[in-house]
């Protein structure tokens, strides 16, 4: 019996978000950078299938970090 | 001349047209000079291809020997031959476009296809890696039968290395394709179809893989040598562009005179062997062209390859001026940030220095020295002539020198140099120390400051190197000096500190409450800068003065330092449940230091070892670099004195055991498990062995065995530590970790135990069982590398044998290691080579692409950081300092910062809350 889980679910996968488009916007001159200085990933990731985001959105990674607690990472989506 | 700015590079093969047009002369005849030893104009050594001789002028340019860059020439060759290094591409696209027709074999959807994707990549902006795999598609879908637009039935190409080429029939019939059919091919192709290919026909038509014309290199880029017997030696481009010309010459003739086409071929055969070993000279599967002694000759791409070539070797890494290299060893009475450097070194590097009004008369005195220890070498006039001081003329040049000459006089004391032993790994491979000239031939090194370098002095080598501006020597001294690098940025403790001898010297010295009489304390005290001792902790029973070890130590601490932290020598009594005793800890191995006094505590590796270090954290912390410098230059000095004074060695007899002790090893601890492991056997002989979970009966029975023999080895080694106490040399060394450990200790005189092959027991050697001298299928714990014996004792041949192959194992492992991880470490530093933290706090690399947000994700340097590791004794520091608030303002101030800066960087929220509470009261 197959059984569909999602990879959200799992434990090592960090919560992503698709960020709006005034966030990327705010992400962007905060940093002082344009969209392709972001870092990427591809839209055939498993996680960007898994939460629907498109190429040319960016994502809002929060993960778990050793030495800060939490951490906060941008991804733009790209197609290769 | 005007600034200009690299936008674009762009990358391309030469054609035809290009190659003549770039051309100074064309090149005819195989001879270089004529019988006056004149070049011959039209040959390969012609004065147009730019000048090698000082003197002469460049007759195409005019320029002089360093002026002129050298001008190409270029052959007419004969007929066109195949270049090597298009061998496979020119087979791909062969194969790839129409025998007849020449377009490439894709029907209108599949070509739309692929120009889509092509769209799309240069589009979305993405990279050679991408589009080569869009090439690699068209190459695949562009292998048919049939031309889809002349329907010409193809022939499958054979390739055949070196660089023929044949068309193979469905019947097997060959016919070979010559590099003018080749040519012709590739000709045809029309330009839309090349982009198709993945190539540019601007700047890389593909009939241009076949040579026709051969670019010449100038002069200058293959220089002859005039050897002492005036005879002149060619370079081995040059050789091999004779041969191509002699070759090309008879073909020319042999072309005129109708020559059968047998011969013709012959000749073409060697035209295209000669150009294809020009252009690289390993070729797999083709003889090198050799020199007349044999040797190899050395082609375009020999050249350029590996190591020694001219990326890795010419390009990447140059060799330097004002540098020296010389064997190190240590001398633990120069302070860490200083080396030794032999005086006939010093002699020979310089530091060029201004004449001023302020220094023209130290410098007259310099000059006039000449090539006496600290004189000068050179001195430059303001009209930029350099003249050579020697014993003649110092004398009046020294009187002669003025305002504005430079003088580059010998290095001296105090000047600061760059040192650095390979392999520079980290940073800390490469720092600045300041110059003490001495007699010897070898660099000189405080002994402390080894593991940054990783340095020993076992023949070690190591790299000097003399900084020549005032902006280099400012940035050294802020950023490189050995005291900015007492903590390492990798792990953020002290890297520098006691080594061996320190440790052990301390330890002697602060352990319980040794006494020393006056005598002694001088004695001990020698040559540490300190001009009054404390006052006497007692009087003995005769009413002479004793001082305590513990307050010989304090002499050195800065006298308002306070500490608290476990000893290496600790118990660990928290770990079993029990409370920690701190201040009555019986073992005195809890230190407490108030106001600048070890009042609890013994002094050892935890304290002042590189990597652990915690006083010298403390104090590089609090009292900053040079404190901290200065503190490890005291404390050596310190521990030195004592371990002389006291005396410390280890004999063969330290490692004895009394007879009762090792009758119970053998009689009982061994014994038994040697009987346990028998058994153990036994049940699983008669199939009664319970199997673990997930493991059959045999894993089963070897892990147990393993685990029985291993408790075996520690229970040994109990009973011997229960015999040697911290009066044995080895255990003390153990013990306060200067050196080895209680396990090494263990194998000398206890029981040396398991050894092992890939964390198994030894079981390979004969057919079921590991020596001839035991039974086929023996399990027990002899005939699979268990070793009785202790190193003292001596091991039997049996053991002795299984020893060895353990230790081979290790040996083996280690060499592969080494190996492996310079590899990985080349290419993650290759990965990562430009990537920086920016002002904002992030990490981008070279284009500006981000990579981290914030640098390690909490923004922390390590280096710089308390942590969390003593927040509690800077917030007592920081009480301390508020109750007596008379006390100075500033001094408050900074403490408080630093608490909270440590608070924020730790991310300890509850101490964090604290010490908000205590900043509102």
């Amino acid at each position: 019996m197959k059984r569909k889980v999602s990879i959200l679910e799992h434990e090592w996968v960090p919560k992503h978000e698709v960020m709006s488009e005034s966030e990327v916007e705010e992400l962007l001159r905060k940093y002082g950078i344009g969209k392709d200085q972001l870092p990427r990933i591809k839209v055939t990731d498993p996680v960007i299938k898994e939460i629907g985001a498109k190429e040319g959105d960016v994502v809002k990674i929060t993960r778990r970090s050793k030495t800060a607690g939490r951490s906060v990472y941008y991804r733009l989506v790209v197609a290769r | 001349m005007t600034l200009k700015r690299i936008k674009s590079v762009r990358f391309g093969i030469l054609g035809p047209t290009e190659i003549r047009k770039m051309s100074v002369s064309e090149i005819i005849t195989p001879d270089t000079y004529d019988e006056d030893g004149f070049p011959i104009d039209l040959g390969l050594m012609s004065q147009k291809l730019g000048v090698i001789d000082p003197g002469l002028r460049c007759k195409t340019c005019g320029g002089r020997m360093v002026e002129c860059p050298g001008h190409f020439g270029h052959i007419e060759l004969a007929y066109p031959v195949i270049h090597i290094g298009f061998v496979k591409k020119i087979h791909k696209v062969l194969s790839a476009t129409c025998r007849s027709c020449g377009r490439v074999m894709l029907d209108e959807s599949e070509r739309m296809r692929f120009i889509e994707e092509f769209d799309k990549i240069k589009r979305t902006g993405g990279d050679i890696e991408d589009f080569e795999n869009v090439v690699k598609d068209v190459f695949r879908a562009a292998a048919k039968s049939e031309c889809p637009f002349c329907g010409e039935r193809q022939l499958r190409i054979r390739f055949e290395k070196p660089a023929s080429y044949y068309e193979v029939d469905e019947e097997g019939g060959e016919r070979r394709l010559m590099p003018t059919d080749v040519r012709a091919r590739l000709e045809r192709i029309p330009d839309e179809d090349v982009r198709l290919l993945g190539m540019d026909p601007e700047n890389a038509r593909p009939e241009w893989m076949v040579l026709t014309v051969l670019p010449v290199p100038p002069v200058t880029a293959r220089p002859s040598i005039t050897l002492e017997t005036g005879q002149r030696s060619e370079d081995d481009l040059t050789h091999k562009l004779v041969d191509i010309l002699r070759i090309n010459q008879r073909l020319i003739q042999n072309k005129d005179a109708g020559a059968p086409q047998l011969i013709i071929e012959d000749l073409w055969e060697l035209l295209q062997y000669h150009v294809a070993t020009f252009l690289d000279n390993e070729i797999p599967g083709v003889p090198p062209a050799r020199h007349r002694s044999g040797r190899p000759l050395k082609g375009i791409a020999q050249r350029l390859k590996g190591k020694e070539g001219r990326f890795r070797g010419s390009l990447s890494g140059k060799r330097v001026n004002f540098s020296a290299r010389t064997v190190i060893s240590p001398d633990p009475n120069i302070s860490i940030d200083e080396v030794g450097v032999p005086e006939t070194i010093a002699k020979e590097l310089t530091v060029t220095v201004y004449v001023t009004p302020r220094n023209i008369e130290d410098m007259r005195e310099t000059v006039r020295r000449g090539p006496r220890h600290p004189g000068a070498n050179y001195v430059r006039r303001p009209d930029g002539r350099k003249l050579k001081v020697t014993e003649k003329n110092c004398e009046s040049l020294a009187a002669e020198l003025d305002v504005g000459w430079r003088v580059e006089r010998h290095l001296r004391d105090g000047d600061i140099v760059l040192f650095n032993r390979q392999p520079s790994l980290h940073r800390l491979s490469i720092m600045a120390h300041y110059v003490r000239v001495m007699p010897g031939r070898t660099f000189r090194l405080n002994p402390a400051v080894c593991p940054p370098y990783n340095a020993d002095f076992d023949g070690d080598e190591m790299n000097l190197h003399v900084l020549q501006t005032e902006e280099a020597r400012g940035e050294a001294k802020i950023l490189m000096e050995v005291q900015a690098n007492i903590i390492s940025p990798r792990f953020g403790r002290p890297i520098i500190g006691g080594l061996h001898d320190h440790i052990t010297g301390m330890f002697i010295l602060t352990r319980g409450f040794k006494r020393f009489s006056r005598d002694e304390v001088l004695r001990i005290l020698r040559g540490i800068e300190i001009s009054e001792i404390p006052p006497p902790a007692g009087y003995d029973e005769s009413g002479k003065p004793f001082w305590t070890g513990k307050q010989i130590f304090s002499v050195i601490l800065p006298p308002d330092l306070n500490a608290n932290f476990r000893a290496k020598f600790c118990d660990k009594c928290y770990e079993r449940g029990e409370a920690c005793k701190e201040d009555k800890c019986d073992r005195d191995s809890y230190v407490i230091i108030r106001n600048g006094e070890l009042l609890r505590g013994v002094i050892d590796d935890k304290a002042l070892g590189s990597f652990k270090g915690a006083l010298i954290e403390r104090i590089y912390k609090k009292y900053g670099p040079s404190a901290a410098k200065e503190f490890i230059n005291k404390f050596t000095k310190l521990a030195i004195n004592i371990i002389t004074q006291y005396g410390f060695s280890y004999g063969i007899n330290d490692s004895d055991l009394p007879k009762e002790a090792k009758d119970y090893i053998t009689e009982e601890v061994l014994r038994e498990a040697i009987e346990r492991v028998k058994s153990l056997q036994e049940a699983y002989e008669m199939g009664e062995l319970e199997p673990l979970p997930g493991r059959t009966e045999e894993e089963t029975l070897e892990l147990l065995v393993m685990q029985e023999l291993g408790s075996a080895r520690d229970g040994a080694g109990e009973v011997a530590s229960r015999y040697l106490d911290i009066e044995n040399p080895a255990v003390l060394m153990a013990k306060s970790g200067a050196r080895g450990s209680m396990l090494n200790l263990t194998q000398m005189s206890a029981c040396v135990g398991q050894q092992s092959i890939r964390g198994e027991r030894i079981k390979r050697g004969y057919q079921n069982r590991t020596l001839p001298h035991f039974r086929q299928g023996d399990l027990s714990a002899e005939a699979h590398g268990f070793v009785k014996s202790s190193f003292k004792d001596g091991l039997t041949p049996i053991e002795y044998f299984f020893h060895a192959a353990g230790g081979r194992e290790a040996l083996v492992d280690t060499a592969v290691r080494t190996s492996q991880s310079g590899y990985f470490q080349r290419r993650l530093i290759n990965a990562l080579q430009d990537l920086s933290v920016r002002y904002d706090g992030t990490v981008r690399e070279a284009r500006g692409i981000i990579v981290q947000f914030n640098y390690g994700d909490d923004g922390v340097d390590p280096s710089k950081s308390y942590y969390e590791r003593y927040i509690d004794e800077i917030v007592e520091e920081v009480l301390a300092n508020h109750e007596s608030s008379d006390e100075s303002q500033v001094m408050r101030e900074s403490e408080a910062e630093a608490k909270a800066k440590a608070e924020a960087e730790a991310g300890v929220e509850v101490e964090a809350a604290d010490a908000q509470e205590m900043m509102r009261w």
